[in-house]
């Protein structure tokens, strides 16, 4: 990896560590969901600095090039945090779902008490 | 406290045109019975007419899906302490008629849910080729689980007993169907599950879930919920899944 290569990669991971804590201390980004994000930054940092790891993975995983390594975690990557926010998004549904409900259920009650104070 | 002990739930979306029919066609046959409409975030003047026509209301601020709003419902018979819930469609194409006969089966059949059919007795329904494939396979589907006989699995006319109530009001219930998956669990929780014949006419509105790529949608989602309930470990009535 050439020297600008390197230099770039590591700017550009600790810009994204940097972007994250940021985000988590301005409290626009909940620290649940910082560790993922803070994991991709830390990972990327660490084959940019450690190259020998970079071609011992893609040797490990039977890639011809370190570039196709980045980019086949890259994509794998997305995958799985997808999959993780549909999770988490699934869990928000069923307690909003709960939410409304509930909300329609005591404003039903309330509406009932009101009418009857009124007769 | 509740008058009756029959609480009638109808969960509506976008139904003016036929909440009040369905409502008044309720209250005709079953004039002992308390109605809820449970508005599932309509953008037309269905709770402000099921009002007028005498139901009570309970208003979702967003729209969660038909199997939303029977939770819904199930939730208010729970809490005031409805002994047995009807619950029909909006769009008028359960015909309450049929509902006396439904619990009439509850009260002497020595069961917990009735599932109204509309392909017992001489209903008369017969739907488009595509649609009865569908319905079919999930009834032989529902079948097989349930080892008894299931016509009409995708019926969403239903009298249910307090104790199917209470479970279904604290499980996950789906949002959208609420067909063979429910049936499953509720047969996995102990409940004796029968059908009988009801009157049901065609939906015409063009609204139905089953429809176009719909179906298509229906058919993976309902399978994948099947499967999964049979996964799961079985359901027990005191705690739900």
């Amino acid at each position: 990896m050439l020297l600008r290569q390197k230099v770039f990669t590591v700017m550009l991971s600790m810009g994204l560590i940097i972007l994250i804590v940021d985000l988590v201390r301005r409290r626009r980004l909940r620290e649940e969901y910082a560790w993922i994000w803070m994991l991709t930054g830390a990972v990327v940092l660490i084959l940019a600095i450690w190259r020998d790891l970079l071609v011992f993975v893609t040797r490990w995983i039977g890639a011809e090039l370190p570039a196709n390594t980045i980019f086949f975690f890259g994509v794998f990557f997305l995958i799985l945090i997808n999959l993780y926010f549909s999770v988490k998004l699934s869990t928000v549904t069923d307690r909003l779902n709960k939410v409304i409900q509930e909300l329609a259920l005591l404003r039903e009650k309330l509406e009932n008490r009101s009418h009857r104070k009124q007769e | 406290m509740p008058k009756s002990r029959v609480l009638v739930i109808i969960p509506a979306y976008d139904e003016e045109t036929s909440i009040s029919r369905v409502i008044k066609g309720v209250q005709e046959n079953i004039a002992d019975a308390d109605v809820v409409v449970i508005d599932d975030s309509s953008r037309d003047r269905t709770a402000k007419l099921a009002r007028e026509a005498g139901a009570r209301v309970l208003s979702h601020c967003a729209n969660l899906g038909p199997g939303a709003a029977t939770q819904t419902g199930y939730k208010y018979a729970l809490r005031h302490s409805y002994e047995l819930v009807v619950q029909l469609d909006g769009d008028g194409q359960h015909d309450p008629r049929s509902i006396r006969d439904l619990l009439d089966v509850l009260e002497n059949g020595s069961c917990d849910l009735v599932i109204g059919s509309r392909f017992l007795g001489d209903g008369g329904y017969e739907p488009y080729w595509i649609r009865k494939i569908g319905m079919s396979f999930f009834a032989a589907l529902t079948s097989l689980i349930l080892k008894q006989k299931v016509t009409d699995s995708t019926s969403g006319f239903r009298v249910l007993n307090r104790e199917v109530v209470e479970f279904l009001a604290e499980i996950d219930y789906p949002s959208d169907y609420q067909d063979a998956d429910v049936i499953s669990l509720a047969h996995f929780a102990g409940f004796r599950i029968r059908e009988a014949p009801v009157i049901m006419h065609k939906d015409t509105s063009g609204k139905s879930l089953l429809g176009g790529v719909g179906f298509i949608r229906y058919g993976f989602k309902v399978l994948l919920s099947v499967l999964v309930t049979l996964l799961r470990e079985k359901p027990s009535r005191e705690r739900g899944i």
